[in-house]
């Protein structure tokens, strides 16, 4: 098994084809599209298969070490330029196939007129720990 | 009360409910549950006989869920209270077990779940921890692999071949949590190898305590990796080489050469060694073409051309890595050292650095990338 972080962008992915806005849906369509990511969590629960899931505030600060005896530097938020992170997913798969089949089941997520959002998600795997026989 | 004496019990006990009439999935359900039980009341109150105590726990348990699942559907109880005596056990229900719990139905992880689960009497819990998943998910993994082998008689044997690679994967993959993955593999190997006479079995069991003799020297107080030519021999279990290298020439005593003989064999080579300069890279190299005549293996071919470059010089082991696709793992670290031990050490220092970029573990890079910065210093100075 393998684990792999399905990372969804507020910004910074290419334009999904069904890139509208979710404050020009409507309400059921916001409800429909929230149902459909709990039961894929709860899908992939059922298979074994889940990790973790959180979504993110688009509220962001970066923050750096400013010297001894200094409070820490902040800085932002930024413009609508930078990549943004909106949530992720993180999957435990046989398989780096299987990573991406579902990875493109969940950004076919329904949205504006009920139909798929076909967002771009980033799928990166994670580092394992090293195996024992290596010779 | 040592809880790996309790967890040898479970195996023995999902075999005694089965033979009373209870299928896999629920024999296996409520032992676990009795197993639970057990860790919390037995330190208080200790039972006389313990494998006694867990039979009746578990009856309990499967007598209760069978009766809950009855009255949901409104049946007559199919159950007895007091139990038939059932057949008895006409063939080793712990080998069963093994058999069942890694049926080629089942997928490698869910295979790896249910054996940590039935037969090494693993919580849930545990084997979630081990594995960095939730608990949650981690118990239907194991109930839809207890679906999948539902219909899977537990008369006959199966497939050794299969239950090795479960092993081997358990010894080789993991995390170190609350139990140890490793100590757990070893521990269920030598049960197989006392329950069924078979010369992959003994070897895997070799090649397991061959490689965790050297456990305590493979990584440094810092957890950095140590390479096996820079380890220090003093660190290593003697014991467990002593034993791995019997068990090993009992095996091979046989003349049924298999995979895990001859991985098992290479490491008793190293293990022979006093320093790394000593090691017998020559007959290294022959145990790896047989290795490679036995499985074909891309992997057992790069581990063979590290093995040619130590015996016939760098050369000769970048050489032996023609043809081998480069984006197998490792394969970039290997041509890296190759480099470096024929002295193009610009070319081995941006290989490690490549070989870094695309490592898979953590300290797989910190070391790749340490021996890329060596290496860089080493050319500006």
């Amino acid at each position: 098994m393998a684990k792999y972080l399905l990372l969804k962008h507020y910004r910074g992915a290419p334009a999904a084809v069904n890139d509208v806005p979710m404050d020009q849906w409507t309400p059921e369509e916001v409800s429909a599209h929230v149902q459909y990511m709990r039961d894929f969590a709860a899908r992939l629960e059922g298979t074994g298969e889940f990790v973790d899931g959180q979504a993110l505030s688009p509220e962001g600060t970066f923050v750096r070490y400013d010297g001894e005896g200094r409070p820490p530097v902040t800085d932002g938020p930024f413009a609508e330029t930078k990549d943004l992170i909106a949530g992720w997913m993180v999957i435990d798969v046989e398989t780096y196939e299987r990573a991406l089949e579902l990875a493109g089941e969940l950004s076919a997520a329904p949205g504006a007129g009920g139909k798929p959002i076909h967002e771009w998600l980033e799928v990166r795997p994670f580092m394992a720990e090293p195996p024992t026989v290596t010779e | 009360m040592n809880e790996s004496l309790l967890r040898e019990l479970v195996p023995a006990v999902i075999g005694v409910l089965v033979r009373r009439g209870a299928d896999f999935a629920a024999a296996e359900d409520a032992v676990q549950d009795a197993l639970v039980e057990a860790v919390r009341v037995w330190p208080e109150d200790p039972p006389r006989d313990p494998k006694g105590w867990l039979v009746t726990a578990a009856w309990r348990k499967f007598l209760d869920a069978a009766r809950a699942d009855v009255s949901r559907r409104h049946r007559e109880a199919r159950v007895e209270d007091e139990p038939a005596p059932g057949p008895a056990a006409a063939v080793d229900d712990t080998l069963q077990l093994y058999f069942l719990c890694a049926h080629p139905s089942l997928t490698p992880a869910s295979a790896v779940a249910l054996t940590l689960r039935a037969v090494g009497g693993l919580t849930t819990r545990q084997i979630a921890q081990a594995y960095l998943v939730p608990e949650a998910t981690m118990a239907q993994r194991i109930s839809r692999a207890k679906r999948t082998v539902s219909g899977v008689r537990l008369d006959r044997p199966g497939d050794v071949a299969t239950v090795l690679r479960v092993l081997y994967l358990v010894f080789n993959e993991g995390y170190s949590g609350d139990v140890d993955l490793a100590a757990e593999a070893i521990r269920l190997t030598r049960r197989l190898a006392a329950r069924i006479d078979h010369e992959e079995v003994a070897g895997l069991l070799a090649l397991m305590l061959l490689h965790h003799a050297r456990r305590p020297a493979r990584t440094g107080p810092d957890g950095r990796l140590v390479p096996l030519a820079e380890q220090d021999r003093g660190l290593w279990d003697t014991r467990l080489i002593a034993e791995g290298v019997e068990v090993l020439q009992a095996a091979l005593g046989r003349d049924r050469l298999g995979e895990f003989q001859a991985q098992a064999a290479v490491a008793a080579l190293h293990a022979d060694a006093p320093t790394a300069e000593e090691t017998d890279w020559v007959q290294i190299v022959e145990w790896y073409d047989e290795l490679v005549r036995l499985t074909g293996s891309p992997v057992a071919r790069l581990n063979r051309a590290v093995a040619v470059g130590e015996a016939d010089g760098p050369r000769a082991g970048l050489a032996a890595l023609a043809g081998l696709d480069p984006a197998l793992p490792r394969h970039t670290a290997v041509t890296a050292y190759l480099h470096e031990r024929d002295g193009d050490l610009a070319t081995a220092a941006r290989l490690y650095a490549e070989a870094a970029r695309a490592a898979l573990s953590l300290p797989e890079r910190d070391h790749l990338t340490r021996q890329a910065a060596r290496l860089n210093a080493r050319l500006r100075g």
